[in-house]
This record gives C-alpha cells, sequence and structure tokens, in this order.
C-alpha cells in the first residue's frame, strides 16, 4: 500500500537520512526506530506528503504522493500526532470530527452522517463516554486514543503514528498498543515509531531502524532487534534476552 | 447543538441594540414610531417627515455603519485568532489598521476631501498586508506563520512610524486634531454613502470566511496536522488573510482604528458556544455588530461632546477582559 524507494529525506539545507526502502501494506505493522534527531519525524513528514522527498520516491497504491491532492492523500493515509495540549478547548467530539475534514465538501461542515461517524470511531475505542469532555482535560492516555478515534473516523486504511505511547504511563500504554494490535487485526496497515523495541517486538511485522543517515537495518523484528544491531545503532551496549515464558526482553549489557 | 439557539439570542439582541441605537439621540424616537417608519419605508410611505429625516438620514446609516463595523472586526478578529493558533491576536496583527492609519492621515494632511481620506486609508490598508504577505514569502522559512507575524510587525512598525512623521507635519490647529480623533475611532461624520460602500466590501469578505468555516476551524491545529487531515493549508489561510484584510480596511477606512472589538469579542463568545470556528464566526458577527451598535450609541449620547469609539472601548474592553480572565479558565476556552 505504502512504499519508499531509495528515500532520501531531509530539508534543502540539510539532508537526514537517504537510501530508505521500506514498505507496509494492510494488516502490517511496520514499527520505526532510532536514536533522537535520526530522521523518524522527518521520514514521517516525507511519507505524509507534509515535505517533499529530497530523492528517491513515496508511493501509495502505486500512485507517487506528490501527484495525489491534500484530500485524495488524507483519505488514505491518517496521521496520528503526538497528543499535545492545545491553544483552544475543544471537546474530545469536535476532534474526532476535525478527521471528516477529507470527506466534507469545500464548502460544507459535517453533516449527521458525520456526526455518527464519529461517535463510532469513539465507541470502537471505548471512548465515547469521553465525547463531550475537554481534549485538553483528560488524561495523555484518552488523549491519545481520542487522536486515533480522529485517525479512524477519517477512514483511511493506513495510519501513520508518531510516537503513540511516549510519556504516556504503563497501563494507558498497553491500553494503545492493545488497540494498535486490534487496529492491525482488522486490516490497517500501521506505521508507527517508538523508543520501545519492546513493542516493536510483540506488535510490528516489520521493523525500520534509521542511525546515521542511512537505513540502519530493515526486516522481521526477529532479523532487526538484535543486541549487535540495537549496540551499534544506539550506542551502547545491549542484549536481548529470551525469558522463559517466550518474551523477549532488551536490557544494558553489562560487563 | 446548543449553538443554534445561542446564534439565535445573538441575532436578537443585535436587533434589540439596533432598535436602542435608533430610538436614542438628541431627539428620542419612540419604539413604536421607529417600527412605524421602518414598515411605512416598506411599503413606499412616508411616516412623518420630521422622524424619517433624523432616522434615515442620520441616526440608521450610524447605526447600520456601527454594526458593520462591529461584525467586520469581530469576524477578522475571531479568523485571525483561529488561523494563527493565538488568543491575543487582533485584526492588527498583519498591520492592515496601521497602515491604513497612515494612509488616511496622509490624507488629512494632503487636505483631501473625506471620500479620499477613506479610499487611501483602504488602499494602503489592503497594500500593507500584501507587502507583509510577500516579505514573508519571500524570507521562506519551515514556520511560515511566525515569520508572517514578525513581518506584520516589522512593517506595522514602519507604518507607525509613518503616523508620526505625519503628526509632526501636520497643522497642529486643524489637522492634528482630525488625525487624533481619526486614530481613536468615531462614526460621527457618517453618510448613507458610506454605509453603502462599505457593506459590499464587508459582505465580499465575509462571505470567503463563512463558505470555508470548516476548513479554517481545522487550521487551529497547527500546519502539519491540517494538511494531514485534508486542508489545502496555504489556499485557505491566503484566503482568511485577503478576506480579513479586506473586512478589517473596509472597516477602519470608515471608523478610523477601534481598538478592542477584534480582540475581545471572540473571547465573550467562546464560553457561550464553544471554541469551535464555524460557531464562533456567526456568533462573532452578531455580538461585534451589536457591541459596537450600543457603545456607538453610547459614544454619541453620553457627553456633550461625541467620545471616541476606541477610547469607550477599551474602557469597557478592559475590565470586562480582566473579568473574562478572572472566571478561573483560560479565557480563550
Amino acid at each position: 500500500m505504502l512504499q519508499a524507494h531509495q528515500l532520501a529525506i531531509g530539508y534543502p539545507q540539510r539532508r537526514v537520512a537517504e537510501g530508505i526502502d521500506l514498505a507496509v501494506g494492510r494488516g502490517e505493522v511496520l514499527c520505526l526506530l532510532g536514536p533522537n534527531g535520526a530522521g523518524k519525524t522527518t521520514l514521517f513528514k516525507t511519507l505524509l506528503g507534509l515535505i517533499p522527498a529530497l530523492d528517491g520516491t513515496v508511493e501509495i497504491d502505486g500512485k507517487p504522493v506528490a501527484s495525489l491532492s491534500r484530500q485524495a492523500l488524507a483519505r488514505t493515509v491518517a496521521y496520528v500526532p503526538q497528543a499535545q495540549v492545545m491553544e483552544f478547548a475543544y471537546t474530545v467530539l469536535d476532534l474526532v470530527l476535525m478527521g471528516r475534514t477529507a470527506h466534507l465538501g469545500p464548502f460544507a461542515a459535517p453533516s449527521m452522517a458525520d456526526y455518527n461517524r464519529a461517535h463510532a470511531a469513539l465507541d470502537e475505542l471505548d471512548i465515547l463516554d469521553l465525547a463531550d469532555r475537554e481534549a485538553n482535560r483528560i488524561s495523555g492516555g484518552q488523549r491519545q486514543l481520542c487522536l486515533i478515534a480522529r485517525a479512524l473516523a477519517q477512514d483511511a486504511p493506513l495510519l501513520v503514528m508518531d510516537e503513540p505511547t511516549a510519556s504516556l504511563d504503563l497501563g494507558n500504554r498497553f491500553l494503545v498498543l492493545d488497540r494498535v494490535r486490534a487496529l492491525r487485526e482488522r486490516g490497517f496497515g500501521v506505521v508507527f515509531s517508538t523508543h520501545d523495541p519492546d513493542q516493536a517486538r510483540e506488535l510490528a511485522t516489520r521493523v525500520a531502524v534509521i542511525a546515521d543517515g542511512r537505513l540502519a537495518a530493515y526486516g522481521t523484528p526477529g532479523e532487526t532487534l538484535t543486541g549487535p544491531t540495537l549496540s551499534a545503532v544506539y550506542g551502547v551496549p545491549v542484549i536481548v534476552e529470551r525469558t522463559e515464558s517466550g518474551r523477549y526482553v532488551v536490557g544494558p549489557l553489562r560487563t | 447543538m446548543r449553538a443554534v439557539p445561542i446564534v439565535a439570542l445573538l441575532a436578537l439582541a443585535l436587533l434589540a441594540a439596533m432598535l436602542v441605537g435608533s430610538m436614542v439621540g438628541p431627539y428620542p424616537i419612540p419604539a413604536g414610531d421607529v417600527i412605524g417608519a421602518l414598515l411605512a419605508r416598506l411599503r413606499g410611505d412616508t411616516y412623518s417627515p420630521h422622524i424619517d429625516t433624523i432616522l434615515f438620514q442620520i441616526r440608521l446609516p450610524r447605526v447600520l455603519a456601527a454594526a458593520l463595523v462591529g461584525a467586520a472586526l469581530a469576524a477578522a478578529g475571531a479568523s485571525y485568532q483561529t488561523l494563527f493558533r493565538n488568543p491575543l491576536v487582533s485584526p492588527d496583527i498583519l498591520g492592515v489598521s496601521a497602515g491604513a492609519g497612515f494612509g488616511a492621515v496622509l490624507g488629512i494632511l494632503l487636505s483631501l476631501p473625506v471620500i479620499a481620506i477613506q479610499g487611501l486609508g483602504f488602499v494602503t490598508g489592503l497594500v500593507t498586508v500584501a507587502i507583509v504577505y510577500a516579505l514573508a514569502r519571500t524570507l521562506r522559512s519551515q514556520n511560515e506563520v511566525l515569520v508572517l507575524v514578525l513581518a506584520g510587525i516589522v512593517v506595522g512598525a514602519l507604518a507607525g512610524a509613518g503616523i508620526s512623521l505625519v503628526k509632526i507635519l501636520a497643522d497642529p490647529y486643524n489637522q492634528l486634531p482630525a488625525i487624533t480623533f481619526w486614530l481613536l475611532g468615531s462614526l460621527s461624520g457618517i453618510k448613507v454613502d458610506d454605509v453603502w460602500s462599505v457593506a459590499p466590501l464587508v459582505i465580499v469578505g465575509l462571505l470567503p470566511l463563512a463558505l470555508l468555516r470548516w476548513r479554517i476551524g481545522v487550521l487551529s491545529l497547527g500546519d502539519d496536522e491540517a494538511r494531514a487531515l485534508g486542508v489545502n493549508v496555504g489556499f485557505v489561510r491566503g484566503v482568511v488573510i485577503a478576506a480579513a484584510t479586506l473586512i478589517t480596511a473596509a472597516a477602519v477606512s470608515v471608523s478610523g482604528v477601534v481598538g478592542w472589538i477584534g480582540l475581545m469579542i471572540p473571547h465573550m463568545v467562546r464560553p457561550l458556544v464553544g471554541p469551535r470556528y464555524d460557531r464562533v464566526l456567526p456568533a462573532s458577527i452578531l455580538m461585534g455588530a451589536a457591541f459596537l451598535v450600543l457603545v456607538d450609541t453610547l459614544a454619541r449620547s453620553a457627553a456633550r461632546i461625541e467620545i471616541p469609539l476606541g477610547l469607550l472601548t477599551a474602557l469597557i474592553g478592559a475590565p470586562l477582559f480582566v473579568w473574562l480572565l478572572a472566571r478561573g479558565r483560560r479565557v480563550w476556552s
């Protein structure tokens, strides 16, 4: 569904990374890892067509992102940003309704059908009771779910999530990951970035690691999330161990 | 959905304010006569030559002009606060008032006729914002909004310096008082023709804001999010700036610089209808119009001389704003 080929990302004055090849299809989760400042957000912006690719191509269903209108793109790819406090005190429902924008005529405001879709999106994530709450006054995890609900209301088959679990407590983190897994099972394609290799191990069908201006690793979690790779990427000795219950745990290697 | 009845109530409040504005003056006209004269006019009759003259030549044009100016400034303020994601923004942010002010005071200095002063103010207001916009486009930056605001401050400051220069050059006995009065805002010289020249401009400017209301609201999430939601950000922002500049310049060219309305009215509206732009816009238009009609009525009837509008809006606006702040919630909620 989404394909990047020999992609170079960055800004006119500053090339951030190059030679990136990756793909994600329906029912797949692509997890993006990399040290701070490696270019995860820049890559997301390029995939979403918010900044132009310096080189190479990003294609959605075979069409270059640059050739699609904003509206057409928004009907295919939904963006879930990191939840932030907003300047205006929108309710959760107001925010989710904004997800319908790409389906509205240029001069239209949401119709009853759009309200219904927004309510349904909230219901899918079990947060319908938050609809009339002010989005700035709910917990960070709830706000993140609210933004995921907005992406669902957008009715786009591909979701791009920028560190959806950053700054969430343990309970909220599990809640959000649980919902992402459910989306994958329902056939959504998901790209999400994280700093936590354990999350990637658990959720991802594919993992992409960017570091040092290139794609340092790309493949299944088993291929990419290895001690040597993670050690090299993050610059600290890392060990990946398998526990008795079959889970993988990443930790610092102490010698 | 409680926003709809509130907007209806605000519309009634505007009608009430316009009725009061038509009644009050050196020659009071009872409400019944105002309505009677209006109905007679609609039938093409004369109600009473005396009342008709006062109402249709003097009072109603002024009430209508106040409503137009109030609606325009409040709508521009609401639009800019949404566009710049900043509740402290007023229609002056991109220099339209400073630019229009410079043009108008220059017109006064050159002893131009009133219509030319208004025209010059209108054109320099538009040109100022065009310069700001062009400047921001030339200084390409990743933060387009920040550059736009900074360019607005720079060009606005230049226009302000121009105004000061004109003040120094002006004849201190005739021109300077006129300049000072103009810069404080007043509707005292309004004629029927002024209403006819301003109304189409304000309506033409409000139309795109009303049509694009939903997408303008989405802009308040920031450029990247709005784009990802399918909004053509550059186009919508350009439309908002052009429309808000047009209506502000049109308003300022007849009323002079009336502060506070654009900043304050959206803040008074949001606690009633919520922060959504598609509701804030109509509510701001109605409340801004009603508010300025009442303030202007006060300005021409409270004292023996005309009180400048900008003075009154500041006198009323500042304490009101503090009260809004003190209510505990953030003002922009």
